[in-house]
């Protein structure tokens, strides 16, 4: 099969690969670039673990093929942390008991980075409809919308 | 089995390639890229194509033209497609909507193709390279259609003539038990002047209630004004079965649905 080259920004970084044709995204970041943030629960579109950021908007990456993303910026939780400090979501899914096991999470934070980029002061039904395409074998579903809502909060505080 | 994309800048390059055994056409590739991580290996070669004129939505005087790249999430947040929102907000999650696109849910087999549903209510045209086609024909036909859709086409409803209903079993997203799309028209008396019922999971693809749309002609929408329409709603219908729900669950369920979606 052709290798075909992709480019695209990871996180602020340039990367660049040879890619077998027809390589998803999710495989493309885990097992070329060694971005193991985007899980894949089922590669069926249905579990939400493998969720990214491309050019603003959530997508599934099990479902992307990687060289439609040429020249787009890819975020995923990875990049969240910077300099060793935790981004404010990961913070607040800690303080509200959000992660169990965690495979969810990466993609949790990514449907609630997209949401509070846009509706930084969101209601509950705002939270439950940016989540409802991520499932979460753990939790319940509660501590995690309660995360968000406390992002949200804390980040207008820290605004105010 | 690994997949070869080719990438095109018009609809004309690619359509000849389209022709090959084994290839399809990728649009947000949410159900063929589904297929071939599923294991699918009926698809070695998928095509697309770049063109922005595909992705862009038009409406005036009336008129609303969808590139077949257009989003279910472009079409939910659009100021002036308010209408039909709905339909497109009813199809999966906020990733699947940033995906799916308008031509990939022409294909969809049941239970997907919400939005088909509502196109096949509105009367819409699917545009290809080889002309116009009723959503109608052309979803009857689509199993052998190999032409690139480029758009799809119809007229704008009011809010208050176009209905959307889809009911599922996990809130606030779950795949279809059924949809139901209606565009109705009244008459000053307050009786129905014309109508057009479509209905998602009611066969392997969205079909029209042709005798709910008689039974309603004339009436009032009023319990006992719909009961003839209610009553006649099953009729032609072949409901799937999936793990969601039965064939025989979903014929029941419809009247009542169709009944709230009238009455509401
Ligand atoms: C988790 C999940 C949930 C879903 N939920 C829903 C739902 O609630 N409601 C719903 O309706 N659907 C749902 N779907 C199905 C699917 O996402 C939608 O039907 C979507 O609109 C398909 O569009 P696509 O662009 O992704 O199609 P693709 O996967 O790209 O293509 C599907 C088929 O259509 C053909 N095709 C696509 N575009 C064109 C074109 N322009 N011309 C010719 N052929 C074309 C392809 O060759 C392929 O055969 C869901 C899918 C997943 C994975
Ligand atoms: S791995 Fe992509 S949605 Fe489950
Ligand atoms: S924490 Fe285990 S799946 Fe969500």
């Amino acid at each position: 099969m052709a290798k075909v080259p992709v480019e695209f920004t990871l996180n602020g970084s340039e990367k660049a690969e040879f890619i077998e044709s027809g390589t998803t995204l999710l495989h493309a970041l885990r097992d070329k670039i060694g971005d193991t943030s985007p899980k894949g629960g089922c590669h069926q579109g249905t579990c939400g673990a493998c969720s990214v950021i491309i050019d603003g908007e959530l997508r599934l990456s099990c479902l992307t093929l990687a060289e439609t993303c040429n020249g787009a910026d890819i975020k995923t939780t990875a990049g969240l942390a910077k300099g060793g400090v935790l981004h404010p979501l990961q913070r607040a899914f800690l303080d509200a008991f959000a992660t169990q096991c965690g495979f969810c999470t990466p993609g949790m934070m990514m449907a609630a980075k997209v949401l509070l980029d846009r509706t930084p002061n969101p209601s509950r039904d705002d939270v439950v409809e940016a989540l409802s395409g991520n499932i979460c074998r753990c939790t319940g579903y509660e501590p995690i919308i309660q995360a968000v809502l406390l992002t949200a909060r804390a980040n207008s505080q820290n605004a105010a | 089995m690994p997949l070869a994309l080719q990438t095109f800048p018009t609809v004309k390059d690619a359509n000849a390639t389209l022709q090959a055994a084994g290839t399809r056409y990728l649009g947000g590739g949410t159900l063929v890229i589904r297929a071939a991580n599923e294991g699918d290996v009926s698809t070695s070669s998928l095509v697309r194509v770049t063109d922005p004129g595909l992705s862009q939505i038009a409406v005036a005087g009336g008129k609303v033209r969808l590139g077949a790249s257009v989003t279910m999430a472009a079409i939910a947040s659009h100021p002036e497609l308010a209408a039909i929102a709905p339909a497109a907000r009813a199809v999966g999650g906020p990733a699947i909507r940033n995906m799916a696109t308008v031509g990939g849910n022409l294909f969809a087999p049941a239970p997907y193709g919400d939005f088909a549903v509502a196109l096949l209510a509105l009367d819409a045209t699917v545009v290809t390279e080889d002309g116009e086609t009723p959503v109608e024909t052309f979803l009857a036909v689509r199993d052998t259609s190999r032409a690139i859709v480029t758009a799809v086409g119809f007229s704008l409803p009011t809010a208050e003539s176009f209905r959307f209903l889809k009911v599922s079993r996990v809130k606030p997203k779950g795949v279809s038990v059924l949809s139901i799309a209606a565009l109705l028209e009244m008459a000053a008396d307050g009786t129905v002047a014309s109508v057009r019922i479509a209905m998602g999971c009611m066969a392997d693809r969205p079909i029209r209630a042709l005798a709910a749309e008689k039974g309603l002609l004339g009436r009032k929408l009023t319990p006992q004004g719909i009961a003839p329409a209610l009553a006649a709603a099953a009729e032609g219908t072949a409901p799937i079965t999936d793990p969601i729900a039965s064939a025989w669950y979903r014929a029941e369920v419809l009247p009542v649905y169709l009944g709230r979606l009238l009455l509401n």
